[in-house]
């Protein structure tokens, strides 16, 4: 019973929170409601018992993704009023297009029919922890893929570091490979000079 | 019973919530960001779904994948948006076609 509640809670809280982040008049509320639909969306795959993949909603989405999000629409001085212009002349089409687009994905799930394997059948009881089993599964069978999904973030964040980084041009850094190349023979020169007369250089 | 059923639309509504933000926020780079990432995250919502129903877990595998491409998606992209907002002043989409190297 409460479990039916919760699922219906976290439902509709994640819906109407997605509602208002396309909805919302400034940008930073857009960010705010986007981290309150991600933490429902967290709390309905903990309700499916996937609690690694709820954490890393959490960890992953707000904690890095929605953070990142809000640094930029705080740090740009951006005129958003200018850029809602075309929002109710879109406002017609783009419902039409969402609601074929719902009508079409409803129908879909109720046309389509569960096997053999799906049909009525309650959640396995599992006999290790989610964590346990996901990540068995991820360091045997899929080690290769998630290798791979490592270098993806390894690659983004230097091409995000790349795209912008800027040289300043109002300040002196030293320059490291020609301090480094600089050899004693040239930057000191042992000289003896006579009484009374000075050192040209 | 909570059923499959219900948790393939409560992510069908969010995946078109995504879409109609994209149709709305035609101009605002950020917006349309963060309809994507709506997106992604409906789709997850599915994966996560049908790998609890089947009792198999690649489906969550895949979705932390999905997670990771997200992640990859939003720094990419609100890199190009700073950058084009310190080339143009603007984020504005109609400009981008103005952006020559």
């Amino acid at each position: 019973m409460i479990s039916i509640l919760a699922f219906y809670l976290f439902a509709t809280v994640t819906i109407a929170s997605a509602l208002a982040v396309v909805f919302a008049r400034n940008p930073v509320h857009s960010v705010l409601w986007l981290i309150l639909a991600f933490f429902n969306a967290a709390g309905l795959m903990l309700l499916l018992g996937a609690e690694f993949i709820a954490m890393l909603v959490v960890i992953v989405y707000v904690g890095a993704v929605a953070v990142l999000f809000l640094f930029v629409v705080m740090m740009l001085d951006i005129d958003f009023a200018s850029l809602r212009s075309g929002f109710t002349r879109n406002l017609p089409f783009g419902i039409i297009i969402a609601l074929v687009l719902l009508a079409e994905m409803v129908l879909a799930v109720g046309a389509w029919q569960a096997g053999p394997a799906l049909s009525g059948r309650a959640i396995p009881a599992t006999t290790q922890p989610n964590i346990v089993a996901l990540g068995q599964l991820l360091y045997s069978r899929y080690l290769f893929p998630f290798e791979i999904a490592g270098l993806i973030l390894l690659v983004a964040m230097v091409g995000a570091i790349v795209l912008t980084h800027r040289r300043r041009r109002d300040t002196r850094t030293p320059n490291m490979s020609r301090q480094v190349r600089r050899r004693p023979q040239d930057a000191v020169r042992l000289k003896q000079p006579e009484v009374g007369e000075g050192v040209s250089l | 019973m909570i059923t499959l059923a219900h948790y393939l639309t409560v992510a069908a509504i969010l995946f078109t919530i995504g879409v109609l933000g994209i149709f709305l926020n035609r101009r605002n780079v950020i917006l349309m960001l963060m309809a994507i990432e709506l997106i992604l995250l409906a789709v997850n919502i599915n994966l996560v779904a049908f790998s609890a129903y089947l009792g198999d877990l690649t489906g969550q595998v895949l979705a932390m994948f999905v997670l990771t491409v997200a992640a990859a998606e939003a720094a990419i992209g609100l890199a190009i948006l700073v950058i084009f907002f310190r080339r143009q002043g603007s984020i504005a989409v109609d400009d981008v076609n103005r952006m020559h190297g």
